[in-house]
């Protein structure tokens, strides 16, 4: 007997499993088969997938930050304290 | 094949400035930080998004590893050893950080119906979300929304998806369990999409 479908709250409570390829083959044989038959779920996963993405390109330093762009001020700050601190 | 030719000039320009270090050259203490300073002062802005706690937190760091040179083994790049020292600098700045009351993030998760659908149904965002990032509005649309995020769920989201700690790591630093880690990233990212979501739907306007 096949066993019944996951509904998408269950779908969609696991999906961190699913997405970092947790699941065991079983479970994600589970999920592909919702997957399959329902598409408001596959749009909720490449979205969510999507989200992935933006989240670490939109705070990843910009082309005009430059990756050795550090505040002369802080330089001068952080070895004042060391000689302070006689680190 | 370029990568690795610049992997190898990075560590053996490492292995130079940590020698220095030891040696006690004065001027090797200012080569660490201009050569790191920048990547640090990011991941401190990323998560406590307060220029001056940043800075201080950067500079809490740069003290830390200076007195820890000794500990560091060469077993861990030097990039990465300095990386967990400026992340633990800047969440003891949180903590100490007066807190505003967190808001909930209940009602930015999906909500379903008794017999578990989705209230209200996913539709697909617009081809070419990826591309439009490359648009500073996307970018800081993007980013605004990772600043609605409740503090306990945009820490975790930043330590796990930016700054690319693994969850033992991120349980560890944190002093929460690896069961809280994952469910705050995954409600974090399920909060952040339903931020976005009336944004880059399709059919909303770019």
């Amino acid at each position: 007997m096949t066993r019944p479908l996951l509904t998408c709250k269950q779908l969609i409570d696991f999906l961190d499993g699913y997405v970092e390829e947790e699941l065991s083959a079983d479970e994600r044989a589970e999920f592909d088969r919702h997957l399959a038959l329902c598409p408001p779920c596959i749009a909720y996963l490449e979205s969510y997938r999507a989200t992935v993405r933006l989240g670490r390109s939109a705070l990843a330093p910009s082309e005009e930050e430059a990756p050795n762009d550090v505040p002369e001020a802080l330089v001068h700050a952080i070895l004042a304290a060391r000689r302070r601190s006689g680190a | 094949m370029e990568a690795r030719a610049a992997d190898e000039q990075d560590e053996a320009a490492d292995a130079r400035l940590l020698a220095d270090l030891r040696a006690g050259d004065d001027a090797a203490y200012e080569r660490l930080v201009r050569r790191y300073g920048a990547r640090l002062l990011a991941t401190a802005r990323r998560l406590l998004r307060h220029e001056e706690d940043a800075r201080d937190a950067v500079q809490d760091a740069f003290l830390q590893a200076f007195r820890g040179l000794d500990r560091f083994q060469g077993d861990a790049r030097l990039s990465t050893w300095l990386h967990r020292i400026v992340v633990n600098a800047a969440l003891m700045k949180l903590r100490t950080r007066r807190r505003k009351p967190e808001s909930s993030i209940e009602e930015l998760l999906p909500r379903f119906l008794e017999d578990g659908h989705m209230a209200e149904a996913a539709a697909p965002w617009r081809d070419g979300t990826d591309a439009a990032l490359e648009r500073e509005e996307t970018r800081e649309l993007v980013r605004r929304g990772i600043d609605r995020l409740p503090e306990s769920y945009r820490t975790v989201l930043v330590l796990r998806d930016l700054e690319e700690l693994d969850t033992a790591e991120t349980s560890a630093l944190l002093g929460i369990g690896t069961d809280a880690v994952k469910t705050r990233l995954h409600r974090a990212r399920q909060a952040l999409r339903q931020i976005l979501d009336p944004h880059l739907r399709s059919g909303s306007l770019p």
